[in-house]
């Protein structure tokens, strides 16, 4: 038996590589590195759900540039360490012309000095901190809303809401420290009293005592910066804490279907920032792609939960083929260039790149639409403001 | 007044679960000097005991709570049977390796079998909380208290008054004399493994319920028990709640009043500050060395 074995395995790596050689004639590789392990699991599965759906639909429309699209993607385990190795990976080993990630706010800023040792763009689908299009990096082409444009698509509803102190609890990353930061200088702006600023570990899952300093500071209102795994929890121990503020989550990560499902009654009369309102498909700016992508999303069973984070995948990916397209090539410096001139139809919206940082070496930033969702009654509803 | 009331009472609580988390670590780490990564899997595992069999097999939640501990004993033997047996006298560097490598099947395999979607498992207490004046606490965590400290005094009382326990702790202070004094010393092995897994899916089973259940959920409940263990001295069931009690304080208090963004590091400053003045520990009990 173990005779056998030796000649099998390389056969069986022959084989392999026959193949392989054969597919990269004919397909263009883009690299997608996302959370599919660790922390932000849930969210990165969903990302690359939504990725594999917009590279099926390219591929049935004829792909681009006469060739099939083929994803690579990569898990960098929600460490910034190992998304550093999934992006070598891709662009040496794969030489992947244009990437797609990488969720977080830490993971892409960890990635980011890589893009510019390696010269290849990367599309940013989710991350807000705004740090990453005003560092000088020319490779970074981000299609989500800063944290500075949140704050500001906010702006009017502070005076229609009635904020008159508020608190803040967010997670103690780039992603938190970011959000809490822009909204502070909003609502300060607004005439706003800005009470207590609480942090919390990314992975903490007791917020008893930040909440119970809350309470003491006699806000009105808690503007919370988390995914959904913490916005659930938050929601859970502030009803039992007794905690009766108005709770806005800002960042667009936090699925307020799931948080009905297991929050309940605790997520009744919160306020939800998304950047794709999936109740009400018809509010967006293209209705007609974000049902399709909908209803490509629900045909394959994917969680409905997760329609609020699939988007961006489905998006970048929309993005990353667009700048393919009009670069000619599969090269990334023409990508780059090109991704300047794109015009995608997407459901973020009319997605296109202005110019943000130093001059010489601006990142691309597209202006998606922010919208303010409220739980009622277990449904999710567009605000009456 | 009503704020400080209100932490302290917070620390009461997560104290009880620190402990718990605690115990179950200390007879693995502390008894049987395994360097044991898998704990906060168990504790996973635990939780995912206690989803399957509440909310998927809809069995009641007490007798589920009671199963996903039977549960958890039985994964504790068989890791200990297929990997541990095996590793009887080998040095404690090749046994972290292997329980190292177990953590990482185990965390993989949960979020294979579950996606990383977290998820909520529905409790029978009111929801809502319990209210005396300006303080309140969700009858949940009031159970979870009460029931830690019942498996607290029960492991207490099993690893000093009875002849399991006395056999266990002749085990593991020297195995050669043990043996020949006629103690089985391979099931006591088995034995304290499964002991300290099941309660390690206790506290699983007893917190899935109060946050939500993920495949990462067992990393910072493990950071947490060692930290612990260290804290209250080694293979002290005693040493091990105190501790957990004192983590829990100097959280709940260092992020009331000085910075929650400090919150978890904490109990790990407190650690050094301890280590430098009793170096085994708070608690420690006196052992031979060599």
């Amino acid at each position: 038996m173990r005779k056998l074995i030796g000649p099998i395995a390389t056969a069986a790596i022959l084989a392999g590589s026959l193949a392989t050689g054969a597919v990269a004639q004919e397909t263009i590789k883009i690299g997608v590195t996302q959370p599919l392990t660790g922390a932000f699991a849930a969210s990165g599965n969903y990302v690359a759900q939504g990725a594999k759906i917009a590279e099926d639909e390219i591929n049935k429309a004829g792909g681009v540039l006469g060739k099939k699209i083929q994803l690579i993607i990569e898990d960098n385990k929600s460490n910034p360490t190992e998304a550093v190795s999934t992006v070598e990976k891709l662009i040496e080993k794969d030489k992947v012309p244009v990437l797609m990630g990488a969720w977080s706010s830490t993971l892409t800023l960890a990635v980011m000095p890589k893009l510019q040792e390696y010269r290849v763009p990367m599309v940013v689908e989710t991350s807000s901190s705004g740090k990453i299009t005003t560092s000088g990096n020319p490779y970074i082409f981000r299609i989500s809303p800063t944290s500075e444009m949140e704050a500001k698509a906010f702006q009017p509803l502070v005076a229609k809401m009635g904020i008159k102190k508020a608190d803040f609890l967010y997670t103690n990353n780039d992603f938190g420290i970011g959000s809490g930061a822009e909204y502070a200088k909003m609502l300060k702006a607004n005439g706003v009293k800005i009470g207590v600023m609480e942090t919390m570990d990314p992975k903490a899952t007791d917020f008893s005592a930040q909440l119970a300093k809350i309470k003491a500071a006699g806000g009105d209102t808690l503007f919370v910066t988390t995914a959904v795994e913490q916005l659930t929890l938050i929601l859970k121990q502030a009803k039992e804490q007794q905690l009766k503020v108005r709770i806005v989550s800002c960042g667009g990560s936090n699925s307020p279907d799931q948080l009905i499902e297991q929050a309940g009654a605790a997520a009744n009369g919160s306020y939800h920032t998304t950047f794709f309102p999936p109740w009400f498909p018809e509010v967006t700016k293209n209705p007609d792609v974000s049902k399709r992508y909908m209803a490509e999303w629900k045909k394959r069973g994917h969680n409905v939960g997760g329609l609020t984070e699939g988007y961006r995948g489905y998006d970048g990916i929309y993005v990353a083929v667009a700048g393919i397209k009009a670069a000619g090539k599969a090269d990334p410096e023409a990508i780059r260039k090109a991704l300047w001139g794109v015009h995608v139809k997407g459901v973020y919206g009319d997605i296109s790149f202005m110019k943000q940082g130093p001059a010489g070496k601006e990142s691309g930033q597209n202006v998606p639409t922010v919208y303010l969702v409220e739980i009622k009654d277990g449904k999710v509803v567009k605000t009456s403001f | 007044m009503g704020e400080l009331v209100q932490h302290l009472l917070n620390a009461t609580i997560l104290g009880g679960t620190y402990a718990l988390l605690g115990i179950g670590l200390t007879l693995i780490f502390g008894i049987m000097r395994v360097v044991n990564f898998t704990h906060g899997e168990l504790y996973a595992f635990g939780a995912y005991c206690m989803y399957a069999l509440a909310m998927l097999l809809g069995v009641n939640f007490f007798v589920a709570l009671v199963l996903a501990m039977i549960l958890g004993a039985a994964l504790g033997a068989v890791l200990e049977i297929v990997l541990l047996s095996r590793l009887r006298g080998a040095d404690i560097d090749t046994t972290m390796l292997v329980m190292i490598g177990a953590w990482i099947v185990m965390q993989n395999t949960e979020q294979l079998v579950w996606s990383g979607v977290a998820l909520s498992i529905a409790n029978p207490f009111p929801a809502d909380p319990l209210v005396m004046g300006p303080l309140s606490v969700s009858w949940n965590r009031v159970f979870v208290f009460a029931a830690a400290l019942l498996l607290i005094a029960g492991t207490y009382h099993l690893v000093n008054r009875t002849r399991l326990g006395k056999a266990m702790r002749a085990t593991f202070q020297d195995r050669d004399t043990a043996a020949l004094m006629g103690i089985r010393i391979d099931r006591i092995h088995t034995a304290t493994f499964a002991l300290g897994s099941s309660l390690a899916a206790a506290a699983g089973a007893l917190l899935g319920p109060v946050f939500v259940v993920a495949p990462t959920m067992g990393d910072l409940a493990a950071s947490k028990a060692f930290a612990i263990v260290i804290l209250g001295g080694l293979g002290s069931v005693t040493g091990a709640t105190l501790g957990g009690f004192i983590l829990a304080f100097v959280e709940e208090i260092g992020a009331g009043y000085i910075s929650s963004g400090y919150r978890d590091a904490m109990g790990f400053l407190l650690i050094i500050l301890i280590l430098l003045v009793r170096p085994t520990g708070l608690f420690a009990q006196k052992e031979r060395i060599g």
